[in-house]
């Protein structure tokens, strides 16, 4: 990938807190124009990645660029382009959202006239227009992830950081939020990276994904591509007379990869062409009884579940 | 259209570099000004400028007062007095500034902003110096200029023209000392009554502990263990009058510095988009 496509790129990164908690290991990676999933689970790195892009954080070694700018000895001038949505509760205190996102308009450098005209647009865009006058410290949790969001764009930023924009929120605003983000993606032309733990909300809003597992990329690139069947995948229930995970165990010895899902059905990606027969041989050979086989489509948390070899 | 129609749209004006520092002091400074008790107490510091001006015209207008006419001391004792409001405005304003930051996690908002963290720490440090300075610099200023107009001469002003020099200076002194050590107080907690606390009690201790070391000792050699003692020092240096304590200047300036530096210290340590845990 050139230079010219990459929004973000890491190289060789390496984040350390303390001795020897290594956040980020050796990290290299880029992130294209348009939205892209930062997937992981808790404590991969997520965040830590987030934090050292934005300057939070000082790297042990490695060279990282936003937007072209390196972040070593160009901080200011990358903050100046990029909006920043924060994953725990954030605010100034003693402002009413038009004044708190009208002042963060005016410290990324716009008129004030500009800064509260533009704090009004995006406190209506972001759906908090009737509450725009009302001291944040009373918002509810909700209202508190949208006046994040309107913060990081009243300054128009060429790219987003959104760490977990729905942490927190009911599910009719948490579809809200992912429509904003969708939007602010495939229709305003803002590149964003939208950090989370949560699957669906990477697969509705981005066209590619980084994973990231114990502070390593585990797997990057486009969803459709990475979603492309190598081999085919089932939903599997059996039954057993002894240990089912020893069936598995199996069946991961034998190059299938499975992973359990709530519902107490398993989800096996079966490689190559060897499809349902490969299965009812190795249950046959361990004596377990299919109770259940079905075709699947990939979806990205089989991709997920592979790249951190999730159980 | 209305704004509510216009959703998101690109901006396509020009933005200003440099320049968040100046955005959070009128900011900060705005907001003092919207609260009326704080009206209030900057209009009660200024209750010692009144009375002292309308000695000053007595003074200068009746033969008889002459006993009441200003001196260098006047200036310095000026000072002295307005310790008192500056002390509840330090700990009134200075506390919270960044404590409640802290507390509602706005220094990832503020650093995720074009600016340094120097310039937060500028930012902040200017909205408390500003209106220390309008306690303190600016009515001594106007005493000055006061004393001049109702003298109807410069004879004062010619015979004492070291008096501007010096009550900007020793002003700064004062301002800046107070204002960095109560800043970086407030850059250690999340509570802004807890900083204000601590810095009483951090005054009044050493004040106290000054007071048993001069009974100990019957010196006053170690005035330099209290904070207040090595400002007043200093400011008698400054205004050119006889120092109150034995300690000698030097230490009293070595104390004011150090205490600038650990302050200057503690806030490059804690204010940070992050915490760091060792």
């Amino acid at each position: 990938m050139s230079e010219a496509e990459a929004v973000v790129s890491l190289e060789n990164v390496t984040v350390l807190y303390g001795r020897s908690n290594r956040a980020l290991s050796d990290v290299t990676t880029t992130f294209v124009r348009g939205a892209v999933g930062l997937l992981g689970p808790n404590g991969a790195g997520k965040s830590t990645m987030i934090k050292s892009l934005l300057g939070f954080v000082v790297p042990t070694q490695g060279r990282m660029r936003v937007l072209g700018l390196d972040v070593a000895t160009s901080p200011v001038e990358i903050r100046a382009r990029i909006g920043y949505m924060p994953e725990n509760d954030a605010h100034i205190p003693g402002l009413n959202a038009v004044s708190f996102v009208g002042y963060c308009g005016e410290l990324a450098g716009l008129p004030r006239a500009d800064a509260i005209q533009r704090a009004h647009e995006v406190l209506f865009y972001v759906g908090l227009g009737e509450a725009r006058y009302r001291n944040v410290d009373t918002y509810s949790t909700g209202m508190k992830q949208r006046i994040k969001l309107a913060q990081a764009l009243v300054h128009d930023p060429d790219l987003l950081f959104l760490d977990e924009p729905t942490n927190g929120m009911d599910p009719k605003g948490r579809d809200e939020m992912l429509e904003l983000v969708r939007d602010l993606a495939h229709n305003k032309g803002v590149s964003l990276i939208l950090s989370s733990h949560l699957l669906p909300d990477v697969e509705y809003t981005c066209d590619h994904v980084v994973v990231m597992d114990k502070g390593r990329i585990a797997t990057a690139g486009s969803i459709e591509a990475l979603k492309q069947p190598r081999g085919r995948v089932y939903e599997l229930r059996v039954k057993t007379p002894g240990d089912l995970e020893t069936f598995f165990d199996r069946l991961r010895a034998a190059g299938l990869d499975c992973h359990s899902t709530d519902d107490d059905v398993v989800r096996v990606f079966v490689p190559g062409d060897g499809g349902a027969r490969r299965l009812f041989e190795l249950a046959a050979a361990e004596r377990v009884q299919v109770r259940h086989l079905r075709p699947s489509v990939p979806t990205l948390e089989d991709v997920f579940a592979h790249a951190v070899g999730e159980p | 259209m209305p704004i509510h129609d216009q959703g998101y749209r690109r901006y396509g004006g020009d933005k200003a570099r440099g320049r968040a520092w100046l955005v959070i002091v009128t900011t900060g400074v705005r907001a003092m000004l919207g609260n009326r008790k704080w009206i209030v107490l900057m209009v009660a510091s200024w209750i010692q400028f009144l009375v002292r001006a309308i000695l000053f015209y007595i003074a200068a207008n009746f033969p008889q007062a002459a006993s009441i006419a200003p001196t260098a001391a006047t200036f310095r004792d000026f000072f002295e007095w307005q310790n008192i409001p500056v002390f509840i405005m330090t700990v009134w304003l200075g506390s919270a500034l960044i404590a409640d930051d802290r507390r509602a996690n706005a220094l990832q908002i503020y650093l995720s902003k074009p600016l340094t963290r120097a310039e937060y720490i500028f930012g902040k440090l200017a909205i408390l110096v500003t209106f220390l300075l309008l306690i303190t610099w600016l009515p001594a200023v106007l005493l000055l200029v006061v004393e001049v107009v109702f003298a109807g001469n410069f004879a004062f002003l010619r015979a004492n023209a070291y008096l501007f020099p010096a009550i900007t200076l020793f002003s700064l002194v004062q301002v800046v000392t107070v204002s960095t050590s109560m800043l970086a107080l407030s850059s250690l907690s999340t509570n802004s009554r807890f900083v204000g606390i601590l810095y009483t009690a951090l005054i009044f201790f050493s004040n106290a502990l000054y007071g048993v070391m001069r009974a100990v000792t019957g010196s006053s050699m170690v005035s330099w263990i209290s904070f207040g003692n090595n400002l007043a020092q200093i400011g008698d240096l400054i205004f050119r009058l006889p120092l109150r304590y034995q300690t000698p200047w030097p230490i009293a300036l070595v104390m004011i510095i150090a205490l600038v530096g650990v302050s200057a210290l503690v806030l490059e340590r804690r204010v940070r988009g992050v915490e760091i845990v060792a």
